[in-house]
């Protein structure tokens, strides 16, 4: 493999080809650096939802890839995002993951912060003499905030697309997850597992979105659980991948879903089981639109870079180092739900996280393929699948079968495009 | 502490984890499942959970679902145990803890050190035990395993902890 030179925008261009993909996007410690700058510390990424910091003085630490944020919410529930530094010597400031309190104190001098990143005080005031403003020394902010269905982004660019132009068509999804609770309202109460790879983190992105895998990654839960996976990534699937702009991709199982015709069959179960759950639905949207939306399930949307929903559980996506990355993962839980959501938690813990029925082997690919990329040849990956048949579908996103790499290479597209742009200064 | 009558002993309990260790490290996939009670939990929790219905968990298996782990770690295409963790485990600090209608508890501490080709993994921990006496045979019906490192992100756990 050629040594890269210093990240010009053109290098991208050429290590990143329409149907193929060069290995060292995937090792190289400076196209990681880049892809901080250029992707991490620019673009809106998922930092946390609303319904963890649900009082006053809540608060929770997150992350934008290896930065440590805390978001929190202050006496009017205002949510902020803060860089997790003390503003004097430079401190970590929360070692809690979570908490609820008036003022963050730092342990190291005694400074303290409002939950909107104030200075409120520090110790010993005479040392600083009648002088020294406060106003400027609060904590980081992460430049720009804002929040869609409770999901709450932040982007670390003064200036750019707004969140709901970054979202684009992906907003649909988050809109449809919310409307499967009775009350119009996700909560991500029931706590999450960190699952740590030793993988680059577009490999974790790229795979979200992969029909082709599950029928050899999972056969062998395929071959002994009860499911119906198996046939949504299968040929015949009626299940669509699409592109829908801005490197999000989607699995639409609707079609899928719709031809098997039976409610809450996305989620291996059936009305009869969850007759508090199905009432709600029907009392809130009436027989018709609550059996549609029950047919139709829940989204399975890879939202750039970093907001994986897959049906059943969100992940979080960080990466650590060019070949290191964790995810989090929890369950979707939904207001007004708690038969549906004790089933989801239960459901969800078989199936992700370091010892899950899925995720156990997903992750043992991504490690096994940052082992093989590190081969020098053959030098490139190929992304050709399903380009003989993909098509602009009727609201005029680029659409393939469900096991092709229609998503792949909306993914690359977006990198490169992301990658090539002159950063702002 | 006065135990029952049937009360399981010390030496028997020890006997028993260090047998449920060693199928467990070997990887004597139907042995070990022989050793659960119908109504069996086998939980590794997050670090600050007490509730299997309030938090998610790293591992939450019931009876059926143990069976189902244990089937899917037979097929030979469960890719994380394919090949095999190679495990050494050492079990220490045995002791008995109480006996009530459920059975004899026992509580133990536990370092386990995996081999795979990511490299060496030490897992360690606290682990309890309900242990019940079935005619001639010990059984398990709760085994819960707490991490050290169960606040912590973790990497691939797919043998049997």
């Amino acid at each position: 493999m050629t040594a890269p030179t210093p990240s010009s925008g053109s290098r991208y261009q050429r290590l990143i080809e329409d149907d193929r993909v060069h290995g060292s996007l995937y090792t190289d410690p400076a196209v990681f650096a880049d892809e901080m700058e250029r992707i991490w510390y620019r673009t809106w990424v998922y930092v946390g939802h609303e319904s963890e910091i649900p009082e006053p003085g809540d608060y929770v630490v997150k992350s934008i890839g290896p930065q440590s944020i805390i978001m929190s919410r202050d006496r009017q529930g205002g949510v902020h995002l803060l860089l997790n530094r003390c503003s004097h010597r430079g401190n970590q400031l929360c070692e809690a993951r979570r908490g609820n309190t008036g003022a963050l104190r730092c342990q190291y001098h005694g400074w303290t912060f409002g939950p909107d990143g104030a200075l409120l005080g520090y110790p010993f005031r005479q040392g600083y003499g009648p002088d020294t403003p406060k106003s400027g020394l609060g904590l980081g902010r992460v430049p720009r905030t804002d929040a869609y269905q409770g999901f709450v982004f932040g982007s670390f660019a003064e200036e750019g697309p707004t969140l709901l132009e970054h979202l684009g068509s992906a907003r649909e999804a988050l809109d449809r997850v919310a409307r499967l609770s009775p009350l119009g309202r996700v909560e991500l109460t029931a706590g999450w597992l960190r699952h740590e790879v030793r993988a680059n983190w577009k490999m974790l992105v790229e795979n979200e979105t992969d029909g082709y895998h599950p029928q050899f990654v999972h056969s062998s839960i395929f071959e002994v659980g009860e499911s119906h996976v198996a046939e949504v990534y299968s040929e015949k699937s009626a299940a669509t991948a699409r592109d829908l702009g801005g490197g999000h991709t989607e699995h639409d199982l609707r079609p899928q879903f719709r031809h098997i015709d039976v409610p809450l069959a996305w989620f291996g179960t059936t009305e009869q089981r969850l007759p508090d759950y199905c009432r709600a639905m029907r009392e809130r949207h009436g027989d018709t639109t609550a059996r549609e939306i029950l047919v139709d399930g829940s989204p399975h949307i890879m939202i750039f870079p970093n907001l994986f929903i897959a049906e059943i559980q969100l992940f979080v996506i960080q990466p650590l180092a060019v070949d290191r990355t964790v995810q989090h993962v929890t369950p979707l839980q939904f207001a007004g739900a708690p038969d549906l959501n004790r089933r989801l938690l239960h459901q969800v813990s078989g199936s992700v996280g370091p010892a899950g029925f899925l995720l156990a082997d997903d992750s043992e690919m991504y490690e096994r393929n940052q082992r093989g990329v590190a081969a020098r040849l053959p030098e490139w990956l190929v992304l050709r699948r399903g380009l003989n048949r993909e098509h602009i579908d009727a609201d005029g996103h680029l659409a393939g079968a469900a096991t092709d790499e229609t998503t792949q290479r909306a993914i690359w597209r977006h990198i490169r495009t992301l990658l090539t742009e002159e950063c702002p200064a | 502490m006065t135990a029952p009558a049937n009360a399981i002993t010390l030496a028997d309990a020890e006997q028993f984890l260090y047998r449920e260790a060693r199928l467990a490290d070997e990887g004597r996939y139907d042995e070990w499942e022989a050793l659960w009670t119908d109504d069996a939990l086998y939980w590794v929790p997050v670090a600050d959970s007490t509730d299997t219905d309030e938090r998610i968990s790293i591992i939450c298996d019931h009876r059926s679902r143990i069976a189902l782990r244990v089937a899917q770690l037979k097929t030979g295409k469960r890719h994380s145990q394919d090949p095999r963790s190679a495990v050494a485990r050492l079990i220490s600090n045995i002791e008995i803890v109480g006996h009530d209608t459920d059975g004899t508890r026992t509580q133990a501490t536990f370092v386990a050190v995996e081999s795979r080709a990511r490299g060496i993994t030490i897992w360690a921990g606290r682990v309890e035990h309900t242990l019940v006496q079935d005619n001639d045979r010990i059984l398990m019906s709760r085994k819960q395993v707490r991490l050290v490192n169960a606040d912590q992100p973790l990497p691939t756990l797919a043998f049997l902890i």
